[in-house]
């Protein structure tokens, strides 16, 4: 049996096609219900919902074999697991946002809301910056508005939710897509499964 | 004689280990708990965790509790030229909690070969650690690395550090897509970056890896690796012992052959080994070495507690009951096998299978 850690939402539902293409339907995840996980004995596989940020502990501690997780919370949290495709859909751009005029000067230390406070502390430590990180969970948006913050590090999808707030994108940090994962042990013993998924997966990602 | 069933599964596991490392001419290690501090602040990065417990001696002198016993055997061992020092241990070592992020006793079992080691020994080591795994599960792997062929394959494309240590990062996650893009940033062609990539896309079989590194890479280039299969060929557990270039460690420490052990139903690695010549040169020996760890706490995973009773029998009396009775029942049911556990009152929590009741009061 394959568990396959898939993250709630749209992208969620984008990968599962992608899945059930590589042969690994399962038609109950379909139905209009509140149930997390989903089989399909005859094709011995099983699927479950979660959180987008928690795939990659699935993954690490092997209660999936395989999920899809995107390249910002791989980065974040730096899971031991192996980063086997780029699956070049959920694409967005981690970026540094702040007010339309604002700028920085360098000359006091820098205010950053973010949910990614790795990814924040390593950008600015390669650009030998001193800042001070403020932890959000969401909303991160109203921080430089309420001058909770000088600037803000998240993902931007379209823009259109700065652009609504009177914010902009000061610099782009890298781009953001979702990745296929597997557990390192997993990998050892279904290799066959997951071999197969990943190179249907690479026929499919080559027609997008 | 120790009876078997009362054995738990990691303490079966280690007396087992214990008879095969001896019966390879390992002798055993014994040290104590303690080591002095600044061993570990040292060599920090070597240390699976780098916090450690410290406290100062009655002399005043600022001692650890043991969080690895590597160092320890590398410290106290002899670097004499065409010495080698073959040795075995068991130890509880204290390191940081990866999910608690609090201190942890974890039982730990592992061998060392040091000094003048040549390809026979690695073969042995390695051998040695699939059989430690075949004494756990029969499902198991040990997928093999070479530090020293992945660095100069790589660094024949783009000597820069930086790139190289990228590079390994990328082999290790087997991330081909970023492998891909880091290659276009340093100015690596593409029909070069397939080239890196073969060590991301060669695992598994032995022969199947060794061929499709021969379709590239010269001979000489990988003669260690193809070496070493050749001799892994005779061993009995060759088809459980295979190559995979994901399997990197810190090149400060480790070089040459590196390895990890997986068993089915465990979701992390539960053995890790390698040479460590680098460490060493580090704490100025001029000896090589291997060695390697199995995390006995991984164990936990494989089974669960399916016992249903904690005890076979409950046997019950009170201030009435003639103590010789309780006596002679007890003595009789364990002569049979039979768990006993005499209470005056039912225990709350006491799982059993029957119960005697030589309780006169209620007549």
């Amino acid at each position: 049996m394959l568990n396959i850690a898939l993250p709630k939402g749209r992208l969620g539902e984008k990968v599962y096609d992608m899945f059930e293409k590589a042969g690994y339907e399962c038609p109950s995840i379909k139905e209009n219900n509140r149930k997390l996980i989903f089989e399909n004995p005859e094709k011995e596989v099983r699927y479950f919902w979660v959180k987008p940020s928690d795939v990659p502990i699935y993954v690490e501690r092997g209660a999936a074999d395989i999920g899809v997780a995107g390249k910002d919370i791989l980065l974040e949290y730096q899971p031991s697991v192996y980063e086997l495709l780029d699956l070049n859909v959920g694409k967005c751009r981690m970026t540094v946002a702040g007010k339309k005029d604002f700028f920085d000067d360098g000359k006091r230390t820098l205010k950053v809301a973010t949910k990614f406070t790795n990814i924040a502390s390593d950008y600015y430590a390669k650009l030998g910056r001193d800042i001070d990180i403020i932890k959000l969970n969401g909303s991160i948006e109203l921080a430089p508005i309420l001058n909770l913050s000088d600037v803000i590090v998240d993902i931007v999808e379209t823009g259109n939710t700065l652009a609504e707030n009177d914010l902009e994108v000061k610099q782009t940090i890298l781009p953001i897509s979702a990745r296929l994962i597997s557990n390192k042990a997993s990998f050892k013993f279904k290799s066959g499964e997951i071999e197969k998924i990943v190179r249907s997966m690479k026929e499919q990602i080559k027609d997008l | 004689m120790i009876e078997e069933s009362v054995l738990q599964f990691e303490e079966k596991v280690i007396f087992a280990l214990r008879s095969l490392y001896r019966k390879h001419g390992y002798l055993p290690y014994k040290m104590s708990k303690f080591e002095e501090y600044e061993l570990y602040l040292r060599n920090k990065d070597f240390l699976v965790s780098d916090r450690v417990i410290a406290f100062n001696d009655t002399n005043g002198k600022l001692m650890a509790l043991k969080p690895d016993v590597t160092l320890s055997i590398i410290k106290n061992g002899e670097d004499v030229k065409g010495v080698k020092q073959k040795v075995y241990y068991n130890e509880n070592v204290y390191r940081v909690s990866e999910s608690t992020h609090r201190f942890k006793e974890i039982m730990q079992t592992g061998l060392e070969c040091i000094g003048d080691i040549d390809i026979f020994d690695i073969y042995e080591v390695i051998t040695l650690a699939a059989e430690s795994l075949s004494r756990i599960s029969d499902k198991f792997y040990i997928e093999i690395s070479n530090m020293d062929v992945i660095c100069s394959l790589i660094s024949e494309f783009c000597d820069d550090s930086e790139f190289i240590a990228k590079a390994m990062g990328f082999i290790s996650q087997k991330n081909a897509h970023d492998l891909k893009i880091l290659c276009g940033q340093y100015g690596v062609s593409d029909e070069d970056n397939e080239k890196i990539s073969l060590l991301i896309s060669l695992y598994g079989d032995r022969n199947d890896v060794i061929n499709g590194l021969l379709e590239i890479y010269d001979k000489d280039k990988i003669g260690n690796i193809c070496r070493l299969s050749e001799m892994l060929d005779n061993s009995p557990f060759s088809d459980k012992i295979k190559f995979d270039f994901s399997v990197i460690n810190d090149m400060n420490y480790y070089n040459g052959f590196v390895f990890k052990g997986f068993v089915d139903g465990i979701y992390c690695g539960v053995l890790a080994g390698g040479q460590y010549d680098n460490m060493m040169k580090k704490m100025d020996r001029n000896s090589g070495a291997i060695g390697f760890a199995l995390y006995l706490d991984r164990l936990e995973e494989l089974y669960s507690d399916k016992e249903n009773y904690d005890i076979d029998c409950l046997l019950l009396y009170d201030d009435k009951t003639d103590l010789l009775d309780v006596l002679k029942e007890t003595d009789k049911l364990t002569a049979e096998g039979i768990s006993v556990s005499c209470q005056k009152n039912i225990p709350e929590k006491l799982r059993y299978k029957t119960a005697i009741d030589l309780r006169k009061g209620r007549e």
